[in-house]
């Protein structure tokens, strides 16, 4: 049985892009929702941002990416949590990431990419649905 | 009671006539549609706006003409009769010799000036074999590591013959030394030099989030970069103080003046502080602002822009030469104003964006391509974007005349609005000690993360339409064909880096940035040491990080979501 609590989110801006609007919005959506919400700050790395979520036990990460580096940063990131055996943390994220590159996430293991044009709601709503708190 | 105030009541009463006996039956049959009529930015907008909208305003002094202060009909007596707006599309993406091949593909288009985009890891002042440049080489702009890809990025293309925009910020002190060294190589004089340097570091920390050291140490940066040029290279603008960014970041139209004429402030009081006279470096200020998709606003708020900006000069700095009075403007059509859905509806924002921008007088202009939401622009739909003014310069007949909307009852009105509200937040940010104060207490970021909020809460329910996105979205088709980054941009872009490192002179290198951190220690202008650990091949990271053992490096604070 998975305990009932709080579903624990980190929201991450890895690589370089200093576009934190959409984080943000995201950031403050899920807060509203109801979730606890870890925001990393901008520029941080897959190591820290993996640091983080394990130190901060939580459920789900979301990263926002629009720098174009998103086959760079999700697969290091997915590796990253598999080597700390961690893998049940559901990894989402959101960006600038055409078709193409999505489908290839999500083999890889990222569970959804969210791209312009989602409402905060159905971000809301998914991890409602895919998140759950993680047996502790 | 004067004369004036007597016609104003005459045409009020004018009007409660009408709304009584013309307008309410009409309401009743056909009543106004059930939407808030606002503008993207939540501005409430009136039905109707008449004369006494502009009542008690003088429009000799409010309006005036062009080419004369206050400038709110445009800087230059004969704006587009002259000449029209530089059309300089930004570019770069790759290698510096990817970005050189569509520098010289614009030029031979008509474009008429050059305007280059930098990669991620060179905004932030890192190498290309930095760990945090990792996938991110090329893919935003183009890298440029050292003299040597600069020289290759200007290859064929003579310095004293183009304008040059570069849109870098934390390192531009770099590259402002690497574009002289270029002109040095190509025997071009510096006084012969004409471009601009966005050098805005006050608006990364607002907005756009790529800095490398803290407010403080930056502003000196700055300041010597000022005092350089002012002396050295008298027709560069030194700074391209940008509202772009704050808006991209979600600001509204009246945020976006206000944040961005603050800035601007801070800078001249920064000169001045210095020791400079305003009227030697201020009318090398020039400035950059969004033109995003609400017409009139866009239009009202580059008109307040110039008025503002005229008044803070002469009465705030005793500015006395008219060329420090005028607010010189490059405009970019709004990046977040695109969709991704049905991205061929771009070409037509861009339209009216661009419009906007011609009739608000802008001095230059880059129109966005269609596919900007899904990837870098491709060829072909930057060529579009290129076209896109041309038509709207040489075929829409906006050009034939100045300020068309000047005298509008409407536009004036939302002008002076918009510098009213303009003004509240300057006073707020002036009660704080000005804007470097005001950013570290985080006052305009947060102030901008709630717009944008609040702007996404509205289009998350329909208050707001965007087309293709929450409303019409059948035909939503396959996204057009996009131009891809290959890895190999990243790896050869390393090779080059570490050639040039085996290559170069050891002990000029070692002795050009060892005098650079003494002048930074000292009060001495950092220019000239830059310019010589360039010349050295010093590579943007190494001359950054010496600096950073003196300057510090900036860390935000708690970011409030």
């Amino acid at each position: 049985m998975t305990p009932a609590g709080k579903v624990r989110l980190l929201v991450g801006k890895v690589g370089l892009d200093g576009h934190d609007r959409g984080a943000k919005i995201i950031a403050r959506a899920l807060r509203d929702a109801g979730f606890e919400i870890i925001y990393t700050g901008l520029h941080q790395t897959p190591e820290v941002v993996v640091a983080t979520a394990l130190q901060e036990d939580v459920d789900g990460i979301g990263l926002s990416i629009l720098s174009g580096a998103h086959m760079t940063l999700f697969p290091k990131l997915l590796g990253l949590l598999k080597e700390k055996g961690s893998s049940d943390i559901v990894v989402f994220g959101g960006g600038i990431i055409p078709d193409e590159d999505s489908h290839k996430l999500k083999d890889a293991g990222v569970r959804a990419i969210f791209t312009p044009g989602t409402t905060t709601q159905e971000v809301v709503d998914w991890v409602r649905q895919n998140v759950v708190p993680r047996r502790r | 009671m004067t004369r004036d105030d007597g016609k104003t009541a005459v045409r009020a009463s004018a009007r409660r006539d009408w709304e009584e006996k013309v307008l309410a039956p009409a309401l009743k049959d056909r009543p106004e549609r059930d939407v808030a009529f606002t503008t993207v930015s939540d501005l409430p907008i009136e039905r109707i706006y008449t004369p006494e909208d502009l009542a008690g305003r003088d429009p000799s002094r409010e309006i005036g003409l062009p080419g004369e202060p206050p400038y709110t009909r445009g800087i230059h007596p004969s704006m587009y009769r002259g000449r029209v707006w530089t059309m300089r599309q930004f570019a770069g993406f790759g290698s510096a010799r990817d970005t050189n091949e569509r520098f010289r593909y614009l030029l031979d288009h008509g474009q008429t000036g050059l305007s280059t985009a930098f990669d991620l890891p060179t905004l932030m002042g890192r190498d290309s074999d930095d760990p945090l440049a990792d996938g991110e080489v090329g893919r935003e702009g183009v890298a440029i590591d050292t003299l040597e890809d600069m020289e290759t990025l200007f290859a064929g293309i003579p310095l004293g013959r183009v304008s040059t925009s570069m849109t870098i910020n934390a390192p531009a002190v770099v590259f402002l030394a690497m574009y002289l060294a270029v002109a040095e190589k190509q025997g071009v004089p510096f006084e012969a030099l004409e471009g601009t340097i966005q050098n805005d570091i006050l608006k990364e920390y607002i907005a756009q989030k790529e800095w490398i050291y803290p407010p403080v140490p930056s502003m000196r940066i700055i300041t010597d970069m000022i005092d350089f040029c002012t002396a050295r290279v008298p027709k560069w603008n030194t700074i391209s103080i940008s509202g772009y960014h704050i808006r991209e970041a979600g600001s509204t139209a009246v945020q976006e003046l206000a944040f961005t004429l603050a800035d601007g402030l801070a800078y001249v009081q920064a000169g001045i502080e210095r020791g400079l006279a305003v009227d030697a470096f201020a009318p090398r200020l020039s400035f950059f602002f969004n033109s995003h998709i609400d017409f009139f606003e866009e239009i009202a708020k580059l008109r307040a822009a110039r008025r503002m900006w005229c008044r803070f000069m002469q009465d705030r700095f005793g500015a006395r030469n008219p060329r420090s009075w005028t607010l010189r403007t490059h405009v970019q059509t709004a990046g977040c104003s695109l969709t991704a859905q049905q991205p061929y509806n771009n070409v037509v924002r861009v339209t009216v964006q661009a419009l906007a921008a011609a009739l608000g007088g802008t001095q230059s202009l880059h129109t966005n391509s269609l596919d900007e939401t899904l990837a870098l622009p491709s060829e072909e739909s930057v060529r579009i974007a290129l076209r896109t003014q041309q038509i709207v310069a040489e075929e829409s007949g906006v050009t034939n005349t100045i300020d068309p909307l000047g005298g509008s009852y409407f536009v004036e009105s939302l002008t002076d609005r918009m510098e009213e509200a303009a003004h509240q937040y300057i006073r707020a940010i002036d009660a704080m000690g000005g804007m470097v104060t005001a950013i570290e207490q985080g006052y305009p970021q947060k102030e901008i993360a709630d717009a944008a909020f609040r702007y996404q809460r509205q289009l998350d329910t329909g208050e707001k339409t965007l087309v293709g996105v929450n409303k019409y979205t059948e035909g939503n088709g396959p996204p057009p064909p996009l131009l891809r980054i290959s890895d190999e941009v990243e790896r050869d872009q390393r090779d080059r880096l570490q050639a040039v490192r085996r290559r170069r002179d050891a002990g000029r290198h070692r002795r050009a940035l060892h005098d650079l951190v003494a002048a930074a220690r000292s009060r001495d202008n950092i220019v000239p040491p830059v310019l010589e650990a360039v010349r050295a091949y010093a590579s943007v990271q190494e001359i950054c990080d010496a600096l950073r053992p003196v300057f510090g490096s900036y860390r935000e604070g708690k970011v409030p979501l």
